[in-house]
């Protein structure tokens, strides 16, 4: 394996990871604030860097039903979008899955109107939560560099066939200049194999796709897409473990960070960790036993990596960067769901926090578990409980 | 009009590429004008079609009619995806020496088309991607209980726009999709229509021909919306054409051809008469749309015309 260290724009450094994996399509429409990977791509087929078909389409409906077009006449196909754009998608989104179209997109999470906001939170992602994509979250540019490799390799997968989304967050990831290894190219095509559509579009074998189902036949399909998104996790572990041995660089659907002896623990996806992680450190240095739960893997939802992380704690406390209005956070409510079934269970206390760019500092993270134990203490836990709101 | 002088059936091909046994309606005029269509595009197509009645009939799970690579996905992204289909392909040419020359065509009804996935339709043309958008346009949505749309002629009643004691109907004209595509400076926009298998098939095999954009529009005839007889489809849709309601012209790099010119156009009435969704028209209205009509297609003629001076 060889690669070189670069300071390079998380987003410029996805684009890297896209050229690599050498894809065939890229179908986008501009948005705030993944738009940097798309121009950086768009550059690299300007200047002949990377040999694909650029579509520059007039919205994110058409740039991924144009994706759904590419990828079902076998073409290797990528796209990104975030907010707006993203739910704009929506409709689209559940097609590819059920086509069992591979298709690649990056996600810079931001908030949803209204009102406006260009800024990083988890609104986007949760909202396409049902789709049946594959949801990976990373926290930072090299995270994103990797599971866009990983993303094509589980997608493609015969025995998956799921389009997949890596996750990044607006702003505060995607933004940042950091240094990257870039894989060679001879590494990455031994890692990624090219992509070969089992029964695509072609008048030598005709085929018809996107039937519609009455009632007699509509559940069974359903039943089918489910089963391959559960089945896709077999793929994505063995995926990680590969990653692992080739880089060094090791990813879990669950990712704990000094959680041993720990009696409270926070659960934090996406980008936010890192400032979580610092927070603990400060904690236990004080002598407080908090520990940091990461998920990474939001679709499939890895309930038996979940409970083994978390069941033995007394108290945990989940951060949700999206408001179910009138609601319970989603991330939190999963958690409380997988956790029901066991006789034992902590104590769970979700907060909502991180909308629209409000940064959650480590000194920030450190109240926030004072007024999650807080919370417990007093009971209050099934509360609505949103962090740092000024009143 | 040369193509349509010649009426030797045996000429085309017996090969089917939409299998009998859909579940059309008896006398449906949009399947028989997908019909011609196939037959002219043959094997080497792969087609993006809308939502709509044509996919409802002919691909229910778990059966299929489509004897061509066939896909449908949504209402309003048929031509969205069928840029991702040519590009696809074009890249999969390009890098992997796949060498199959396709076609790739995108079809849609009218609300698919003018209405939903307008948006859709003009950014591939704009982009100018190599492939057929093909309109069968049976001026209302019909599969869904003949909603009005964009479409919908002045005057006609449909389900959400009913003639009634205070409303004659559809209070609006035809959007002109030709021009609209025409706008798009592609370089080649025709009209036609289900009485008019030669027409059609003389149309999209020239279509075929051609690199970049084409957009065909059919109006086709449907005999459950429009409250016809099943088996009055083709007369029905010939009097369209024959009053001038209809007409069947190209735009080829924006040149206009009046492919059927008739002299002594046949009054509109003779075609509103038809159908029991403009039953309730007087004759002032049927005037007022006798005005409109002979107004458009002078207009088209005179374009045609002046293409013949130019020449």
């Amino acid at each position: 394996m060889a690669s070189k260290r670069i300071g390079i724009e998380s987003s410029l450094g996805i684009a890297e990871a896209v050229k690599l994996a050498n894809v065939d399509v890229i179908a986008a429409y501009p948005i705030t604030p993944q738009t940097h990977i798309v121009e950086g791509l768009a550059e690299m087929v300007a200047n002949g860097d990377l040999d694909a078909e650029y579509i520059p389409v007039e919205s994110e409906h058409s740039a991924m039903s144009a994706c759904l077009g590419a990828s079902a006449v076998g073409a290797r196909t990528f796209t990104s979008t975030a907010s707006q754009g993203l739910i704009l998608m929506h409709e689209v989104l559940m097609v590819a899955a059920s086509l069992r179209l591979p298709i690649v997109m990056v996600v810079a999470n931001r908030a949803l109107s209204g009102p406006l906001n260009i800024w990083g939170d988890h609104s986007d992602a949760m909202i396409i939560r049902d789709t049946g994509w594959i949801q990976i979250f990373v926290e930072n540019g090299q995270q994103a560099f990797d599971q866009v490799l990983c993303a094509f390799r589980i997608a493609e997968n015969r025995d998956v066939m799921l389009p997949t989304i890596v996750h990044i967050d607006g702003f505060h990831a995607t933004h940042v200049i950091e240094p990257i290894y870039i894989l060679d190219k001879k590494t990455v095509s031994e890692f990624l194999p090219p992509y070969v559509h089992p029964n695509p579009l072609d008048p030598d074998n005709p085929v018809t796709m996107g039937c519609f189902a009455a009632p007699n036949l509509y559940t069974e399909t359903r039943k089918a897409l489910d089963q391959a998104v559960r089945n896709s996790r077999n793929i994505i572990d063995e995926t990680w473990q590969s990653f692992g041995t080739l880089t060094g660089r090791h990813y879990l659907p669950i990712e704990e960070y000094k959680t041993d002896d720990c009696d409270t623990l926070l659960v934090t996806m996406g980008s936010f960790s890192e400032n979580a992680m610092i927070a603990v450190d400060r904690m236990q240095k004080a002598g407080k036993m908090v520990g940091l739960v990461r998920l990474r893997l939001w679709r499939p939802f890895p309930t038996e990596d979940v409970l083994r992380a978390i069941s033995g704690a007394k108290n945990v406390i989940v951060l949700d960067r999206h408001v179910s209005l009138g609601g319970p956070g989603p991330v939190c409510s999963e958690i409380k769901a997988a956790l029901y079934p066991l006789e034992k269970r902590p104590q769970v206390v979700g907060i909502i926090g991180g909308l629209g760019g409000r940064d959650i500092s480590p000194e920030n993270f450190v109240s926030l578990v004072e007024l999650g134990l807080e919370k417990i203490k007093t009971g209050q836990t099934g509360e609505m409980i949103m962090f740092g709101v000024r009143e | 009009m040369e193509a349509l002088s010649i009426y030797v059936p045996k000429l085309v091909t017996p090969k089917e590429y939409i299998a009998s046994g859909h579940r059309a309606c008896s006398g449906c005029g949009e399947v028989l004008a997908v019909r011609y269509v196939c037959k002219a595009l043959s094997r080497n197509t792969i087609i993006s079609n809308a939502t709509g009645c044509m996919e409802i009939i002919s691909s229910q799970l778990p059966q299929t009619a489509w004897e061509v690579p066939w896909i449908h996905t949504l209402f309003e992204n048929a031509a969205a995806v069928a840029s991702g289909i040519e590009s696809g392909l074009k890249a999969r040419k390009r890098k992997y020496g796949y060498d199959k020359e396709i076609k790739v065509v995108a079809m849609g009804g009218d609300g698919g088309t003018a209405d939903i996935g307008l948006q859709a339709l003009s950014g591939a043309m704009e982009r100018g991607h190599d492939f057929i958008y093909v309109c069968y346009d049976n001026e209302a949505y019909m599969n869904t209980g003949i909603q009005r749309s964009s479409e919908t002629p002045f005057g006609a009643s449909t389900t959400t726009a009913p003639s009634g004691k205070v409303s004659i109907g559809q209070h609006t004209w035809k959007k002109n999709m030709a021009a609209i595509a025409a706008a798009h400076d592609i370089p080649y926009v025709a009209t036609s229509c289900s009485s008019y298998p030669f027409d059609i098939m003389y149309k999209i095999e020239k279509a075929m021909k051609i690199k970049g954009p084409s957009y065909i529009h059919i109006l086709a005839v449907c005999p459950t919306g429009w409250r016809c007889p099943s088996n009055a489809t083709i007369r029905v849709g010939r009097l369209a054409v024959e009053s001038g309601v209809f007409p069947i012209y190209e735009i080829e790099n924006g040149k206009y051809t009046l492919n059927l010119d008739y002299p002594k156009l046949r009054p509109v009435a003779d075609y509103l008469k038809s159908q029991g969704r403009f039953r309730h028209l007087t004759e002032e209205n049927v005037a007022v749309i006798q005005e409109k009509v002979l107004e458009e297609y002078n207009r088209i003629k005179t374009l045609s015309h002046m293409r013949k001076k130019s020449k």
